[in-house]
C-alpha cells in the first residue's frame, strides 16, 4: 500500500510540474506580456523598456524556473489589474469557489446516486426513463443558459431568490443547482451501470437467497461495490466543477476565484491567470490522487500494476 | 464487414448489414437524433437560401420586434435583436458556426487523441506509460480556463477557437482508443498479420483502426457536442468569437441585457443550442448501442 501511494504521489508531482510548464509556455507564446502591459499608446521603446524591467527579455525557460521557484514559496507576483499580490487576491476569492464546488458535488451526489440506484433496480421502468431524461437534458443544456433561465424564473418572475451577490445562503441556491446539475448525468449513468453489473453478480443472488431484505441487499451489499468507480468520477467531476465555476460565478456575480479568472483574462492580467491555472490543476491533481488512494483502500486488487 | 455483407443471404435470414440497419431503425434515440441533426445541418448549409434577411443588416427602426408567436409579424418570424437584425437569419447563420466548430474541433482532437491512443495501446510498455502520462497532464489542465486565456490572448477568431479547442479536447479519444486497441491487439488476426510480415503502419491502419472505428465515432460525436457547448460558453463570456459574428453564445450574451423584458432573446438561441447538442448526443449514444456487442439481441 505504501509503495502504491508513493508511486501515485510521484506521478502526481510530475503531472503538476508538466501542467505548470505547459500552461506557462502556452500563455507566453499566445501573447507578448510586455505589449499587453504597455497599453495602446506605447512606443516601441516603451515596450522594450518594460520587457527589460520585468525580465521578459530573458529566455522563457529562465522565466519559468524563476516563476516556479517563487510560486513554490507562495509568491505569484503582483496582479497588474488589481495592484495587489496575486496570492492575497486568490486566497480572498477561493473560499467562495470551494464552497460552491462542495455544495455542487453534494447536490449532484444526492440527485445522482439515489436515482441511479433506483433506475438500476427497475431497468426500463418509467422511473428509469425519467432518470435517463434528466441525464440527457443535463448533458446538453448549456450551463450559462440554464443559469439565466433559473434567474428569469426564480429571481425575476417569482422573486424568491437573488440573482447575484453574496449576502446570504440564498445566493448559493441557484449557482449550486447549475453547477451540480452539470456533474449529475455522468455520476448517475455510472451509478446505474455499476449497480446493474453488481446486481447481476453471484454474491447478490446469495444475499437475496439468504432472505435479506431488499433495502439491505441494495444499500449494504450492492452499493458499496458499485460506488468504487463513482468515487473516482466524483473526484474528477469536482475538478471539472472548479473550472466550470468560471461560468457560474460570472453569471451570478459571485466574487470567487472563477470570476477572478474571468476578470483577469479580460484584463490580460497574466500573473493572476497563471496562478489560477496552476491552482485549479493542483486541485484536480489532489482530488484524483485522493480518489486513487481511497479506491486502492476499498479494492485491494487495484494496488497491483 | 464488407466481406460479411457479400456473403450470400440465407433465405429468411438477414445479412449482417441488414441486421445493422434494422437495429438502427428500431433505435428511437438514434432515429430522432439523426433526423434532427440532418435537418439542422441542411438548414445550416443552405442558410443563405433559407434565411429571410441578411444576418448582419441592422435596422434601428425595427429593434426588438417580438417573434411571431409573441405578437410579431411574419416579416421577422423570430423577431429582431437590439440592433434590429433579423433573429431567424442570425440563428441560421449561427448554426453554421456551431457545426463548423464542432466538426473541425472533433476532427483535430480525433487525429491527436486516436493516434496517441492507438500507439499507446498497441505498443504498451514505456510508450503506453508516456501516453498515459500525457493524458493525465491534459486532464489536469482546466479546459475552460486555459481555452479562455489562450483564445483571449490570441484574439477570438474562428480558426483560433477551433485550433485551441482541438488541441485541448483529445483526452477522451486517447483514453477510449487506448483500451480498445489493447483488446484488438490481443486478437489472433493481428498476430497473424504480424507473422505474415505486414508493416507496422499497415497493421495499425488496416487491422486496428477499422475495429476501433465505432468507438471513435461515438467519442467524436460526444466531443463535437462538447466543443459546441464550449464555444458558446466562451463567446457568452465575451472572450470567444467576436461580434458581429452570429454565434449562439454571443446572441445569448447580447440578449442577457434584455432578460427582464425580452426573455425570448435568450430563450431562442438557447433552445437551438440545446437541440443541436441533444441530437448529437442521442446520435452518438445510439451508435454506441447498436455497435456494442452486448447491445445486440
Amino acid at each position: 500500500m505504501l509503495k502504491f501511494v508513493l508511486g501515485k504521489l510521484l506521478l502526481a508531482a510530475c503531472v503538476a510540474l508538466t501542467v505548470s510548464a505547459v500552461s506557462f509556455g502556452l500563455l507566453h507564446l499566445a501573447g507578448d506580456p510586455a505589449i499587453a502591459l504597455a497599453g495602446e499608446s506605447a512606443t516601441e521603446a516603451d515596450i522594450e523598456a518594460i520587457r527589460v524591467n520585468y525580465g521578459y527579455d530573458r529566455p522563457i525557460v529562465v522565466q519559468y524556473v524563476d516563476w516556479l521557484s517563487r510560486a513554490a514559496r507562495g509568491d505569484f507576483g503582483t496582479s497588474r489589474f488589481f495592484n495587489r499580490p496575486v496570492s492575497e487576491l486568490v486566497s480572498d476569492r477561493l473560499p467562495i469557489t470551494m464552497m460552491l464546488g462542495i455544495l455542487g458535488i453534494i447536490f449532484a451526489i444526492l440527485l445522482a446516486i439515489p436515482m441511479g440506484v433506483l433506475a438500476a433496480t427497475r431497468p426500463n421502468s418509467w422511473f428509469d426513463r425519467v432518470a435517463l431524461f434528466i441525464s440527457v437534458v443535463g448533458q446538453a443544456i448549456p450551463s450559462f443558459w440554464f443559469g439565466l433561465i433559473l434567474i428569469t424564473i426564480f429571481s425575476i418572475n417569482l422573486g424568491w431568490l437573488p440573482a447575484s451577490g453574496v449576502s446570504g445562503w440564498k445566493n448559493f441556491v441557484l449557482p449550486t443547482i447549475v453547477l451540480g446539475y452539470f456533474a449529475t448525468p455522468a455520476l448517475m449513468r455510472l451509478t446505474r451501470t455499476g449497480m446493474l453489473d453488481v446486481l447481476a453478480s453471484d454474491y447478490i443472488r446469495t444475499a437475496r437467497a439468504k432472505g435479506l431484505p431488499t433495502r439491505k441487499v441494495l444499500f449494504k451489499h450492492a452499493l458499496r461495490n458499485a460506488m468504487i468507480p463513482v468515487v473516482s468520477l466524483a473526484a474528477v467531476q469536482m475538478g471539472f466543477m472548479l473550472s466550470g465555476s468560471i461560468i457560474v460565478e460570472s453569471i451570478f456575480a459571485l466574487p470567487g476565484a472563477g470570476q477572478l479568472a474571468w476578470v483577469s483574462i479580460s484584463r490580460n492580467d497574466l500573473p493572476t491567470i497563471q496562478a489560477l491555472i496552476l491552482i485549479f490543476s493542483m486541485f484536480y491533481i489532489v482530488f484524483t490522487f485522493a480518489a486513487d488512494v481511497l479506491n486502492a483502500w476499498l479494492d485491494p486488487r487495484l494496488r497491483v500494476s | 464487414m464488407s466481406m460479411q455483407a457479400a456473403a450470400p443471404a440465407v433465405p429468411g435470414r438477414l445479412t449482417p448489414r441488414q441486421q445493422f440497419w434494422r437495429r438502427a431503425w428500431h433505435h428511437k434515440g438514434l432515429v430522432f437524433g439523426a433526423s434532427v441533426l440532418t435537418i439542422i445541418v441542411l438548414l445550416a448549409v443552405f442558410a443563405p437560401l433559407v434565411a429571410p434577411h441578411d444576418p448582419y443588416r441592422q435596422d434601428l427602426l425595427a429593434r426588438m420586434i417580438p417573434p411571431v408567436f409573441l405578437g410579431g409579424t411574419w416579416e421577422h418570424p423570430l423577431g429582431t435583436d437590439a440592433l434590429g437584425r433579423d433573429y431567424l437569419s442570425r440563428l441560421l447563420y449561427g448554426a453554421r458556426i456551431s457545426l463548423m466548430i464542432g466538426f473541425v474541433t472533433a476532427f483535430i482532437s480525433a487525429v491527436i487523441g486516436s493516434t496517441l491512443g492507438i500507439v499507446g495501446g498497441y505498443f504498451g510498455g514505456k510508450v503506453d506509460a508516456a501516453v498515459t502520462f500525457l493524458i493525465s497532464v491534459r486532464l489536469a489542465m482546466p479546459v475552460v480556463l486555459v481555452a479562455l486565456a489562450v483564445v483571449a490572448l490570441l484574439g477570438g477568431s474562428l480558426i483560433v477557437m477551433m485550433t485551441v479547442l482541438g488541441l485541448l479536447l483529445w483526452d477522451r479519444f486517447a483514453v477510449v482508443l487506448r483500451t480498445a486497441t489493447k483488446q484488438v491487439r490481443s486478437m489472433e488476426y493481428v498476430a497473424a498479420a504480424e507473422v505474415l510480415g505486414a508493416s507496422l503502419p499497415r497493421i495499425l491502419v488496416k487491422d486496428i483502426l477499422p475495429n476501433v472505428m465505432s468507438q471513435l465515432i461515438v467519442i467524436a460525436t460526444l466531443e463535437m457536442a462538447h466543443a459546441i457547448l464550449l464555444e458558446a460558453s466562451l463567446s457568452f463570456l465575451g472572450l470567444g468569437v467576436r461580434p458581429p459574428t452570429p454565434s449562439w453564445g454571443l446572441m445569448i450574451s447580447e440578449g442577457k441585457e434584455m432578460l427582464l423584458f425580452q426573455p425570448w432573446l435568450i430563450a431562442i438561441p438557447g433552445v437551438a443550442l440545446f437541440l443541436v447538442v441533444v441530437s448529437i448526443n442521442m446520435f452518438g449514444d445510439g451508435v454506441r448501442d447498436i455497435t456494442a456487442p452486448e447491445g445486440r439481441n
